[in-house]
Formats: C-alpha cells, structure tokens, sequence
C-alpha cells in the first residue's frame, strides 16, 4: 500500500517539467474576465499571460489544449479530508484544539479530490460542539509533507456549530446507543437555547480575557511593574475572531438559529463569517447579505435529519439572487467522494434556479477564495494568480466532462492518461506482493514455533 | 424564473384540458424512443393513455387536445430500480422510515402497502423526470453491498410517482423478493461506521476464520429456509393438510422461477456464492449493488443475469483501486455483455438518477446504453417492457418532455406524463422557492 503511495508521489513528481508551461488554445473559463478561445502562460508556478493571443517564449512546454477547457483549480471551502480525527467533542467550546495537527498527507483522498479537480481545500474541525477546533487550509499537492500542502497564506480560522449535531450529546436520547448514554454524561447544550448561551457566554469571557491582556500591555507601557495574564488557549483564538485575525466557519441549518447566531456575531462585531451547510439560508437570505456574510451550502442534499426537511436545491440561487456571497462545498469525511465532482454540482444552480455558467462556476472557485480570504491569490485566471488550473475534456458544467491534467502552483500533478498507462504496473507489483506474501505464509508454517 | 412560469402555465393548460384526459397529440417534437433512434420533427398520438402513432405527419384523432412542443424532446419516464422512496421520510427519524423491517426471513412484506403517497419525496423525484421506481423494503445498496432488513427484506413494488392511493400507484406489487448475500466481516464493513462517531463502539474486530464460519452460518440459514419453503410447496401441492405459513406463501413465486429473486451481492466471493445458490436452487435470480463482479463477470453474462447497480457517486472500495473504479463499472458490465440497470437506492438523491446513468456515460458506457439503463432495460428486468420503458405504439405513455438530453444536469423537465395523465411537476422545493424569493 505504501509503496504504492509512493510510487504515485513520485511519478506526480515525475510529471514537473518546465518552468514555463503554455496552455494552448483552450477555452479558457477565467471565471471573473469573461471566457474565451485562448491560452495561458504559466511562469515559476504563476499565471504569467492570459488572454486569446499570447507570446510563446523559448524553450516552454507546449499544452495543446484544442477542444478543451480550462478552468481554475476548485476550491472546497467545507471539507474533512485526510484529517486523522475531526471531533474533539468532550466539551462545547474546544477552540484549543488545531485539525491542522491531524493532517496526513498520505491521505489517498487528496489524490481522488486533486483528479476531480479541487487544488484548494479547507479540512474542518467537525460540528460535534457550539465552538469547534481550528481548521486547516491546504493545497491538494499530492506527495508534499503535512506541512508542504497547508496554504500558509489562508487566514486561520475556527469552526462553529449549532442545532442537531451540537444538542446530540445533551440529549437525553442522544444517538439512542443503550449504555452510553446516561444524564451523568449528558453535556450542555441540550437545546437551541442553550447553544446561543455558550457562544455567547464563550465570547463575553474572550471579550474580558482580551481587556485582561490590553490592561495589562497599557500597565506594562507606562512602566508599572505587573505580571501578564495567564494564558488561555480556549480564549486566545476567539480573541482573534474578535479581532478579525481569525475566521469564523459556521455550521448551522435552521432560518431562526441562522437569525440567532447573526445577532450574536452583531454584539460582538465579527464580520465576514462564512455559514456553513446554511440550508434555511434563503428563509433569511436578507439578513444574511445585509451583513456582508458568505454562504458555503449544498447543491441538493436533503431530508436526511428534520433540520434539513425544509432543505430546497434552490437555496444557492435564492441566496445569490439576494445579494450573498455563495459557494457550494463537499463535506467530505470518509473518503473523497463529492469532491471529485463539485463542476456537477455546480451545474446544478443551472437546473435549479436557472444561474449563469459563470454564476455556477464561481461558487466553486472565486467564491470559496473569498469566503477564505484567498482570492488575491488563487480562484480564477488572471495574471499574477498561482497557476493552479484543471483542463477538461469538455465543457466543465457537463455531466461527461472528465478532468484531464491539474496543475497546482504551475506544477501538474494529475494526468489522466499517465493515471491509466501505469495501472497495470500497479497491478503487477500488488500481485508480486500477494504472491510474496502466501509464499512466505506457506514457508512460515513449519517455522512457526517461538524459541522458548 | 421564466422557465418556471413556462412550466406552471404547462401545467395549468395541462390541468385545464378536461375531457379525454389521457388522450393527446403532441406535436413538432425530437422523439427518442429509446428502442430505436431519435425522429425528428415528429408527433406522437396518445389514445387512453396509450401510445397510438408516432410518426413525421400524424392526424388528430377526434377532438384530442394538440400540444405543441416545438423545439422540445421526448423521452419515456425514467425508471429507478431500487429506492425505499415513499417508505422513508426523514433519514434519521426512525418513526418515519418503514424500512429494514426486524427478522432474517420476511418475505411476505409487501413494500407497496406501507408506501405513503403524500410523501413530500414524491413529487421531488419525479420532477426530475422519474415516472417509475422499485420500492425496496430493505435499504440496499449502501458502498459496501450493506443491507438492513435481514436476509429476506420482503417484496419490492413497483410503482408510479402519482396516485392518489397506493393502489392507484401500482404497477407490480411483487415486482421482485430482496434479499442479501451475508458478507464475510472481519471489522467494519456493513452498516454505518461508529467507530468514527463513539470511540470503543467499532464492531469488535474477529479473525478472518471467524468471520468466514459465521458468515457460513448465515448462508445455511438460507438454504434451511428455502429448504423449508420447498418442503411447504411441496406439501401444498400434494393436498396434505398442513398450517398455513405466511412466509412460505410468499416464496412460492420465488421457488417457481416466477418472482425474480434480487440479490445483493458486491464483492466476487458473494456473487460467486449467490450465483451458485440461484443455480442449485433454480430460481430467477437479479443481482444487485454489483460491485467487483470479477472473474464471476462472464458467468454473469453467460447465465444472462440482469444486474441492478448502485450509484457510481460512492468512493472506490479499496484505498489502492483506481480513482474512477466507481464511475467505469457500468462500462465494463456493457463491454461483457451484461444487461443492466441503475438504481439509486436511496431517497434524497433518488433525483439525481439520471445523472447517474451520465456519470457512467462520462467514463466509457455509451450513450444510448446508459439511456436504456434507466429506462427500457428495467422495464425488461422487471419484466414490464411490454407496457412500458420505450415510446413504441401499444405501450402506456410514460413520457417526459424535455428541453434537452435529460441525463444532462442542466436539462430541464417541462412535462411530464403517467399513462397519458399530465403530472404536476410542482413539489415543496418550488414551493418554498417561489415563496422565499418573493419574501420582500
């Protein structure tokens, strides 16, 4: 299995070439300047030329990419992938805690989510409690170490979240598992009610634990001899969100606990928050868009708990229409599995609430960049942007649209047809192993005995 | 929003017909019969529900209402061949899902009794162009070939996407008996993945020899049962006074090779297993949730079994397969030789079947087959390709207009017709999206 890891991550790496790479006469989706028959420059992993003409300099690889599209890399803002452990869910405030920590880079789901196109993807801590771990944003460069895939210009960000996942474990039902759950372990909330009180409650002390730290800072400049606070590490990352150093991920559902949590962030003056999920987002898409909050929803999921019963696929469309900045994301926990195809789930704003193809397009690339505070860097194609780019083989929004080739940071890292020409060798070695493997099964019988 | 009036006011006109109801003569359409290749320009006549001509020039008949459908495309209703939908609500409210009833054996079930016909599901799906579906009363079909509901989950129905009963649903109550294959479990491996929820409640994990004898011990309680069911045939047959048995009742179809037997089996090991079982037995068999048929996939075709597969938007079964090993299966069942069908076997995305059969399309299947593989060939393996699955004269007018191909994700469905009757293509999610977007 490893082995295998490896032998990909190396031929990914194989698959780097020059430093200047042309993409040739493509239909180039910039996503935010329009689209057209063109080609691109790409010099030192950034989009150096853009446009329906370009200069080919010496010396660079050729892409011919007649017939093809070329849109920027997908960016996932709402996934859980290649995280060893997303919940840290023994308390309702565990902001301390840091996903990025979890993050392993030999995940294949960043291989799978990188063939369908996604470069850029926020893992987030899970929805277990009212205020959630920090997230970690990272580039899908497949063979990098843990600490060569995070995208070191994402701002950090902290999860939160509220209704059915959070009011879980201080129900008296619970998850309904005989034995685990008793009302000695029951945590709090147990209510929507009780979810806005932590929050709440959580920011009032980091509001508090932030005069604590300035106090002491205006004592300390005019000379007084003071020692500094003690440290908190629940704190210090809502003092960040207070501060606006920090994003806030928020993963909710209902239209009245969406409201709720609007006016909480008011009191608090926390700007620019991302809802996550949000699919009563279009009961309340006014409020939302009134406070310059982004919205990050599913295409089409539906009735699989009661708060998602009033879930409509028309929620992306309605929200936008409204003024919202909206993306469409994966969630993905297990494996990598709607990743692969968000341009589908793009596509979908098209049937349901009749959006443009670039309308569609940017809630999966500029629009995420946004909600990230990424988009000066990546999420469309315009010079100076990282190279990070994905050619189809046809128009992206279609349902027979494979992905080609990916390039992150002008590097490609996935080929379709060097993905299939090596799948035999694969097959080979795994068989050679097997072989290896009951060979020394059946030498290892008469020799099974320990020395004693 | 202007399509949306479009199709409001469709089925507006449609509703305002009155008369002959299911009769009608639609006009200046591409018509894709599915059993042959597309005509142009064409009309099609509806008499009583029932295609009556299809052709370039077609006469009204009487005072049939015209619909003019210039610039439209016709296609027969699409069919999913596997949802509970109608007998599950809300996943995860056990009081609104009548699925995975208690027991091994419940072959007497019958899934089109329980189904509600006011289920919001209903018209959801079939505004995606899903006229028809097989209710399975057991939830089939999960990644790994899981099932709750036992090892007979009962008789799934199918059905239409309209009725004001369930009666009035109904094509074929006993359309086929749904079983599973037992799996060889070390771990994890069927059902959902706790361990991921609660530390310490992962499925405590057992040896391979285990696992293996259990699981042998679950296929002898098939073969006892069979055995029994036969013993009870038998007996009937003969006039010997014996008590009534519900259960066994209900295998008799089975047993006489007239009720297909849709087995769940993923994995080469189990479909090698069933397949050798439906022979000894001699019973019609239909896999389902086909996974990694194997070597076991020329047998599949040579016996000629029709296979039910699941949805390809899963991930692959291994960490080591190929990243497409989900999307190019149905290409390599078609390259066999394999009839086959798709099933969502789920009730949210139910709706996103069609897109299923493009997904296939994407990697490898062809065109035309992925079309057939949610319309014709499940009407052939359920048996009902004389009345439905096609545009063909004689068959009842199970029809979708479209304003394009419908196994496109931007297609849109403007109408929609069961047996010559125009159904309401509104459900809760327009619904709620006329009524939000009108919110001030």
């Amino acid at each position: 299995m490893r082995a295998w890891i490896f032998a990909l991550a190396v031929s990914a790496g194989a698959l780097c070439t020059a430093d200047v790479i042309v993409i040739q006469n493509g239909t180039v989706h910039t996503v935010t300047k329009g689209t057209f028959k063109g080609s691109i420059v790409i010099r030192d992993g950034k989009i150096a030329e853009v446009g329906e003409k370009v200069m080919t300099p010496a010396g660079a690889r050729i892409i011919d990419a007649s017939g093809k599209h070329v849109i920027p890399g997908i960016i996932d803002a709402h996934t859980h992938i290649a995280l060893d452990s997303i919940n840290e869910s023994s308390v309702s405030v565990s902001s301390m805690v840091s996903v990025e920590e979890m993050l392993n880079p030999e995940s294949i789901s960043i291989y799978r989510a990188m063939a369908g196109g996604v470069t850029v993807c926020n893992s987030m801590h899970g929805s277990a409690n009212s205020i959630g771990g920090q997230n970690v944003v990272f580039k899908l460069r497949w063979g990098a170490d843990a600490r060569g895939l995070v995208y070191d210009k994402a701002k950090p960000s902290i999860k939160m979240a509220l209704g059915e996942n959070v009011k879980r474990q201080g129900s008296p039902q619970g998850l309904q598992i005989p034995g685990l759950q008793s009302p000695q372990n029951l945590r709090y909330p147990g209510t929507r009610l009780g979810v806005e009180d932590v929050i709440r409650d959580a920011f009032t002390r980091a509001r508090a634990y932030q005069r604590e730290w300035k106090d002491y800072e205006a004592r300390r400049a005019r000379g007084e001899k003071v020692l500094p606070p003690k440290r908190n590490l629940e704190l210090e990352p809502l003092v960040e969100v207070l501060e606006g150093r920090r994003l806030v991920h928020a993963h909710c559902y209902r239209a009245d606990e969406i409201l709720m949590l609007l006016r909480v962030f008011d009191d608090f003056n926390i700007r620019g928050v991302t809802l996550q999920h949000v699919l009563e987002g279009y009961k309340v898409a006014r409020e939302i868009a009134e406070r310059g909050h982004g919205a990050s929803t599913f295409s089409d999921w539906w009735s699989y708990k009661i708060e998602a019963y009033d879930a409509i696929p028309y929620n992306a469309a309605i929200m936008h229409r409204k003024g919202v900045l909206v993306s469409l994301n994966s969630d993905d926990a297990g494996g990598a599995e709607l990743m692969r195809r968000l341009n589908t789930e793009a596509a979908k704003v098209m049937r349901y609430g009749g959006l443009t193809e670039d309308e569609a397009l940017a809630m999966i690339t500029i629009n995420p960049a946004k909600q990230l505070q990424i988009d000066q860097w990546v999420g469309s194609i315009e010079p100076g942007k990282d190279a990070d780019l994905v050619i189809y083989d046809r128009h992206p929004l279609s349902v027979y649209a494979k992905v080609e080739k990916v390039f992150i940071d002008g590097r490609q890292y996935f080929d379709r047809d060097e993905d299939i020409s090596r799948r035999p060798k694969i097959e080979a070695e795994k068989e050679g192993l097997r072989r290896k493997l009951q060979d020394q099964q059946k030498q290892a019988v008469p020799q099974n005995r320990r020395p004693s | 929003m202007r399509k949306m009036r479009l199709i409001l006011s469709l089925a507006l006109c449609a509703a305002a017909w009155g008369g002959e109801k299911d009769s009608f003569l639609l006009r200046n359409a591409t018509i894709h019969p599915v059993s042959g290749p597309a005509i142009q320009n064409a009309s099609l006549l509806v008499i009583d529900g029932k295609i009556a001509e299809i052709g370039p020039k077609v006469a009204p008949r009487g005072k049939v209402k015209v619909i003019d459908a210039r610039g439209l495309h016709v296609y027969p209703g699409l069919i999913d061949s596997g949802s509970p939908v109608g007998l599950a609500e809300i996943a995860s409210i056990r009081e609104t899902v009548d699925t995975g009833e208690i027991g091994d054996f419940n072959p007497q079930l019958r899934a089109l009794i329980a189904i509600n016909p006011s289920s919001e599901h209903i018209p959801v799906v079939r505004a995606n162009g899903i006229t028809t579906v097989l209710v399975t009363p057991g939830t089939t079909g999960g990644a790994r070939g899981s099932t709750s509901g036992g090892l007979i989950a009962g008789q799934a129905s199918l059905v239409h996407l309209d009725g004001w009963t369930w009666e009035e649903m109904e094509i074929r109550r006993g359309a086929a008996m749904q079983m599973t294959w037992p799996v060889i479990q070390t771990g994890r491996g069927g059902g959902p993945d706790l361990e991921g929820l609660i530390p310490g409640l992962a499925p405590r994990r057992v040896t391979f020899a285990e696992a293996r004898r259990n699981q042998q011990m679950q296929v002898q309680k098939i073969q006892d049962f069979f055995d029994a069911a036969r013993r009870y045939q038998k007996a009937k047959a003969a006039g010997e006074a014996i008590a009534p048995d519900l259960r066994y009742e209900a295998m008799i179809p089975v047993l006489d090779g007239r009720l297909p037997l849709m087995i769940t089996a993923a994995r080469e090991r189990e479909i090698r297993e069933a397949l050798e079982f439906a022979a000894r037995e001699r019973v019609r068999v239909v896999l389902a949730g086909v996974r990694r048929p194997g070597k076991t996939l020329d047998e599949i075709a040579k016996r000629n079994i029709p296979v039910v597969l699941g949805t390809p938007f899963v991930t692959p079964l291994e960490e080591d397969d190929a990243y497409d090993e989900p999307f190019t299966l149905a290409a390599q069942l078609h390259k066999a030789g394999v009839k086959f069908c798709f099933a969502s076997f789920n009730v949210q995305f139910a709706r996103n079947l069609p897109f299923q059969a493009g997904q296939a399309a994407a990697f490898g299947l062809p065109y035309d087959e992925a079309l057939k593989s949610v319309t014709l060939n499940a009407a052939e393996i359920w048996g009902v390709a004389d009345q439905y699955g096609s545009i063909d004269k004689g068959k009842y007018a199970d029809l979708i207009v479209t304003d394009g191909d419908p196994l496109e994700i931007r297609t849109q469905i403007r109408m929609m017709f069961i047996k010559g009757v125009p159904v309401d293509l509104e459900s809760k999610h327009t619904r709620l999206y006329r009524r939000y977007m009108a919110r001030p």
